[in-house]
C-alpha cells in the first residue's frame, strides 16, 4: 500500500471513529429520556400532584408537598440570587477593563466550578448551624449560591451585546452613568437576561447535594421557611435507594416530572434567544 | 460636579455586588476551615493518608474517600474525553452545516439533565447491565487486579461510565469553542501542504492544544465533585482497590450519606474537613483550567487581529 493510500485511510478511519463519538455520546442520551419518559409517564397521575407520600406498605400517594417545596426552593434562590447576580453582572459590563472586574469575573468562572456539596456545607454553617434546625431557608441559600455565578456571566455577556450607541445616546443626552444604565441599556438587554435567568434557574432545579441538609426532607406538607422542607430531588433520591417497588415507581414519575419541568425551561430559552437574535440583526 | 459624584456613587453602589461575590469565595473557605478545625487539629497530616473511618471509636481518615474521588475521576477521563474530543471535531470540522445547532444542542442536552436523574437510571438501568457483563467475564481475566472482585453491578466501573457520560458534555463544548476559534488559515496552510482532512484538523488541534488541556480539566472537575449520580452506584464501601467490580466511596459521596447522621462534632468536623479538601481540589483544577482556556482564546484574539486574519469562508457564503 502507497504512503498516500494509507494516510487517506487513516484519515477515513478517524473522520468515522468522530462520527461514532457522537453515537456513543447520544446513545446514554436516548436511552434515558427513553427510561424516564416511559417509566415516569406510565406512573404519573392526578394523585401524584395532589396526595401527599403514603406511608410505608400503603400503595399510592403522591409528591404534593414535594412539589410545591421544589418551587419555593426555587424562589427563595433567585430572590437571593437575580438581584445580586445582575448588579454584580451590571458592574462587570461597565467597568470590564478595571483589574477588580477581571478577579471578579474569575473569581465567578471558579465558583461556578465548585462542587454544590461544597456549597451546600457553606449554607449549612451558614443557616442551619447558627439556629441548629435544617430549615428551606437554608436550602434556598444553597440554591441561591449555585445561581449568582451563571446570573453574573450571563447578564454581564447580554449587556456587552447592547449596541454601543445607545448608552453613548444617553450620555450625550446628559443621563448619567447611573441613569444611561438603568433607564436604557439594562431595558435592552432585560429579555435576553431573562433568559438566562431561566437557564440558571433550570439548573439548580435538579440541585439534590446541597439539598441534603439543608432543606432535608419533610413528610408533611409545610410552606413555613423556616421548617425542613421536601423537595422534588430529595424525594427522587429516597425513593429510589428505598427497597419497594412502589416507591421505585414514584421515583421515575418525580424524576419524569423533573426533567420536563427542566427541559421545557430551556427550550423556551433557547427560543427566546432565537427570536432575540433574529430581532437585533440589521 | 453632581454627576461625576453621581457618577462616583454608582461605582461605588454596584461595585458593592462583585465584592459580595469575592466575600462567598472566601466565605466558603472560611467556614470549610474553621467548622473542621477539630478534625485538623486531632489528626492533623494523617487524616490524608489514615485508612480507617470508624464513628464510633472517633478514629478518621479520609484516603479511601480521595482514593476513590481521584480513581473515578480519571476512569471516568479516559473513557469521556476520546468521545467528548470526537464530538469537538465532528461537529466543527466535518458535519454537515444544518446539523450542527440540533447537535450542539443533544449533546449540551446531556449537562442539562439532572445528576438524580442519572443516578436513577444508574441504579435500575445501568447497573443491571454492567452486573450482566461482569458475570460473562471469563476465569482468566478476574486473575487481573482491575477486574477482579465480586459481579455485583455496583461500583467503581459502573461509577466511571456514568461519570464520564455526564462529564462529556463540558469538555466538548470547551473543546468546540476552541476549534471554532483557531484560524482558518492553520487548516488551509495544512491542506496546501498536501494534508488530509484529518492531518489538518491535527494541525487545528495542536494550535489550540493549550485550551483542549483547559477543556478536559473542565471535565475532570466537574467530575471530582459530582454527588448524586455516583453515590447511587458505586457502592459506598471505603475500599482502596484498584478493582473496577469493586464497590467503593468517593469524598462527595461520603458527604452526602453521613452528613445528617454526623451525631458528634469530631465526626461533623471530618466530614467538613473531606469538604475541605474537595473544595481545594476542585479550586485548583477549575483555576488551572479557566488559565489554560483563557490563555488560549488570548493567543487567538492576537492573531485575529494580525493583518494576515482571514476571512470565514463560511461567512461569504451566508
Amino acid at each position: 500500500m502507497s504512503y498516500v493510500t494509507r494516510r487517506k485511510i487513516v484519515s477515513r478511519v478517524m473522520e468515522i471513529l468522530c462520527g461514532v463519538a457522537v453515537i456513543l455520546a447520544l446513545l446514554p442520551l436516548a436511552a434515558i429520556l427513553f427510561y424516564v419518559l416511559s417509566q415516569g409517564a406510565s406512573s404519573l397521575n392526578l394523585a401524584f400532584f395532589t396526595q401527599m407520600p403514603k406511608p410505608v406498605g400503603e400503595t399510592g400517594g403522591g409528591m404534593a408537598n414535594a412539589i410545591v417545596g421544589t418551587l419555593i426552593l426555587i424562589g427563595l434562590a433567585a430572590l437571593f440570587a437575580v438581584p445580586v447576580g445582575m448588579l454584580c453582572g451590571i458592574h462587570l459590563s461597565e467597568y470590564s477593563n478595571s483589574p477588580f472586574s477581571s478577579v471578579v469575573r474569575f473569581a465567578a468562572d471558579v465558583l461556578n466550578g465548585v462542587p454544590s456539596i461544597v456549597v451546600g456545607i457553606f449554607a449549612y454553617g451558614l443557616v442551619v448551624l447558627p439556629v441548629r434546625r435544617f430549615s428551606a431557608l437554608a436550602g434556598g441559600v444553597a440554591l441561591g449560591l449555585l445561581m449568582i455565578p451563571i446570573v453574573v456571566r450571563t447578564t454581564e455577556e447580554l449587556l456587552r451585546l447592547v449596541p454601543g450607541g445607545l448608552r453613548e445616546g444617553a450620555l450625550a443626552l446628559g443621563a448619567t452613568r447611573r441613569r444611561a444604565v438603568f433607564s436604557v441599556i439594562v431595558p435592552a438587554a432585560l429579555p435576553g437576561i431573562l433568559t438566562g435567568i431561566l437557564v440558571a434557574i433550570a439548573r439548580v432545579a435538579g440541585e439534590t447535594a446541597p439539598l441534603l441538609f439543608t432543606s432535608f426532607n419533610n413528610h408533611f406538607f409545610t410552606t413555613n421557611i423556616m421548617q425542613p422542607m421536601s423537595s422534588l430531588t430529595v424525594q427522587v433520591y429516597t425513593y429510589a435507594i428505598s427497597p419497594y417497588e412502589d416507591w421505585h415507581r414514584q421515583a421515575w414519575a418525580g424524576a419524569f416530572l423533573l426533567v420536563l419541568i427542566i427541559l421545557s425551561l430551556s427550550i423556551a430559552a433557547r427560543l427566546a434567544v432565537r427570536r432575540l437574535e433574529r430581532m437585533n440583526r440589521p | 460636579m453632581r454627576r461625576s459624584s453621581d457618577d462616583r456613587w454608582f461605582r461605588i453602589g454596584t461595585g458593592v455586588f462583585p465584592a459580595l461575590v469575592l466575600a462567598i469565595a472566601a466565605g466558603i473557605a472560611y467556614e470549610l476551615t474553621t467548622d473542621s478545625m477539630l478534625s485538623i487539629r486531632k489528626f492533623g497530616l494523617s487524616f490524608w493518608t489514615g485508612k480507617t473511618w470508624d464513628p464510633v471509636s472517633g478514629v478518621f481518615g479520609g484516603y479511601p474517600f480521595i482514593w476513590g474521588t481521584l480513581y473515578s475521576s480519571i476512569l471516568a477521563l479516559i473513557l469521556s474525553t476520546p468521545i467528548a474530543l470526537g464530538i469537538a471535531i465532528f461537529i466543527s470540522e466535518l458535519s454537515p452545516r444544518m446539523l450542527r445547532t440540533p447537535l450542539t444542542y443533544l449533546t449540551e442536552l446531556l449537562a442539562a439533565i439532572p445528576s438524580i436523574v442519572y443516578g436513577l437510571w444508574g441504579i435500575f438501568v445501568l447497573t443491571p447491565l454492567i452486573r450482566k457483563l461482569e458475570v460473562l467475564t471469563p476465569d482468566w481475566l478476574k486473575k487481573v487486579p482491575l477486574f477482579s472482585g465480586p459481579p455485583v453491578g455496583v461500583g467503581m466501573g459502573t461509577a466511571a461510565v456514568i461519570l464520564s457520560i455526564m462529564v462529556v458534555p463540558f469538555t466538548s463544548s470547551v473543546a468546540r469553542e476552541i476549534l471554532k476559534n483557531v484560524p482558518v488559515a492553520q487548516r488551509e496552510a495544512a491542506y496546501a501542504l498536501g494534508a488530509t482532512r484529518w492531518e489538518a484538523i491535527k494541525v487545528a488541534i495542536g494550535y489550540g492544544k493549550t485550551g483542549m488541556i483547559g477543556a478536559i480539566m473542565l471535565g475532570l472537575g466537574r467530575a471530582l465533585g459530582e454527588t448524586m449520580a455516583v453515590t447511587m452506584v458505586i457502592g459506598n464501601a471505603p475500599i482502596v482497590s484498584l478493582s473496577l467490580f469493586k464497590p467503593q466511596y468517593t469524598m462527595a459521596a461520603v458527604i452526602a450519606n453521613e452528613f445528617t447522621e454526623a451525631a458528634d462534632e469530631l465526626y461533623l468536623h471530618a466530614l467538613i474537613e473531606i469538604g475541605l479538601l474537595l473544595f481545594i481540589i476542585t479550586i485548583v483544577v477549575n483555576v488551572l483550567s479557566r488559565l489554560l482556556i483563557w490563555t488560549a482564546t488570548r493567543r487567538f484574539a492576537r492573531v485575529i487581529v494580525m493583518p494576515a486574519a482571514v476571512e470565514e469562508p463560511e461567512e461569504a457564503v451566508a
